[in-house]
């Protein structure tokens, strides 16, 4: 009995897990996993594709993600841009219902002055220590 | 030590706080509730074919007939969709009128679903590509908004309607309704 036990339990530990919870049945969309047959259009998208975050994993853009509801996403972006909408224009569509929080991509808004003021405070600081190095060498010099 | 010698120390205690920040970021729970920015606009107009075999399709080109109702983003694969099955019932039983929408779904299935946790839907609409769920700014399953008699969105609640949300649901509704 002891043995049959313990291989019932290994069988038991070496079957494959089943997914927590399938999130659907369903086929994906037709376009969420299929490219554009134009090349610029795919490359319009898939760039737009790479800046929108997911909203079920949020740590992903919909093009790394494979969650159901990012595949819609990528769908109806595809169909959009081979509809001839511009991706900003579908960028401002999303954020208008999910707020800025869904695009990567940073926006003008105030909170993020500082983000874009950076590279010039950065710039400027650098320049002065370079400055301030070059004149004491050159009074030391003197 | 000279006040040269100190200023040489800056750039390592910025680069620690810098560590500091960014590992207490790192450890955060990073998953945010979305909230939709839908909320006092009107419901967007779609069409959605029929969800299941007894209630008759969604239009929400439809919505504002005068009353308050509740749009029920559901769907038979959601596990949380039958945890608050019970709660909408119970809704549904108090007057509350509720429209679904089964997202990613199949008939077959949603009836199925129906038969097991209680039908307490008028229409259910079938939206098999999370179409309309993006017009909603709705980024989940369940969630449900409460519409008013104009057709404007009032109020979303994300996540499943436990027991202790139902009174806040009604309050909703009843602000809805003014």
């Amino acid at each position: 009995m002891r043995p049959g036990l313990a291989i019932a339990l290994l069988v038991a530990l070496a079957a494959p897990s089943l997914p927590v919870s399938a999130q659907t049945a369903l086929p994906p969309a037709p376009y969420a996993n299929r490219q554009l047959d134009d090349p610029a259009q795919e490359a319009k998208a898939n760039a737009l594709m790479h800046t929108i975050r997911c909203l079920t994993c949020q740590s992903q853009s919909i093009a790394d993600s494979d969650a159901s509801m990012a595949a819609d996403m990528r769908s109806e972006i595809r169909e959009r841009i081979a509809r001839g909408e511009e991706p900003e224009h579908i960028r401002a569509w999303l954020i208008e219902r999910y707020g800025d929080w869904i695009s990567y991509k940073p926006t003008a808004e105030p909170i993020l002055w500082p983000l874009w003021a950076a590279p010039l405070l950065l710039l400027g600081a650098g320049g002065g220590l370079v400055f301030g190095r070059m004149k004491t060498r050159g009074s030391r010099k003197a | 030590m000279s006040k040269r010698s100190l200023i040489l120390w800056i750039p390592l205690l910025g680069y620690l706080v810098f560590l500091a920040i960014a590992s207490l970021g790192l450890n955060r729970e990073q998953q945010t509730v979305i909230q939709s920015r839908m909320i006092g606009k009107p419901v967007p107009g779609i069409d959605l074919p029929q969800g299941s075999s007894d209630n008759p399709a969604l239009s929400t080109k439809q919505m504002a007939d005068g009353k308050p109702r509740l749009l029920n983003i559901f769907a038979s694969w959601c596990v949380p969709c039958a945890a608050e099955a019970p709660q909408l019932t119970q809704l549904a039983q108090r007057g509350v009128r509720i429209d679904g929408v089964a997202i990613r779904d199949a008939r077959g299935d949603v009836d199925a679903f129906l038969a097991r946790h209680g039908n307490p839907f008028q229409r259910i609409g079938l939206d098999a590509r999370s179409t309309l769920q993006f017009y909603l700014g709705s980024s989940g399953v369940p969630e449900t908004f409460v519409v008013d008699g104009k057709g404007v969105i009032r109020y979303q609640h994300i996540g499943a309607i436990g027991p202790q949300d139902i009174e806040t649901i009604l309050q909703n509704l009843k602000e809805a309704q003014s």
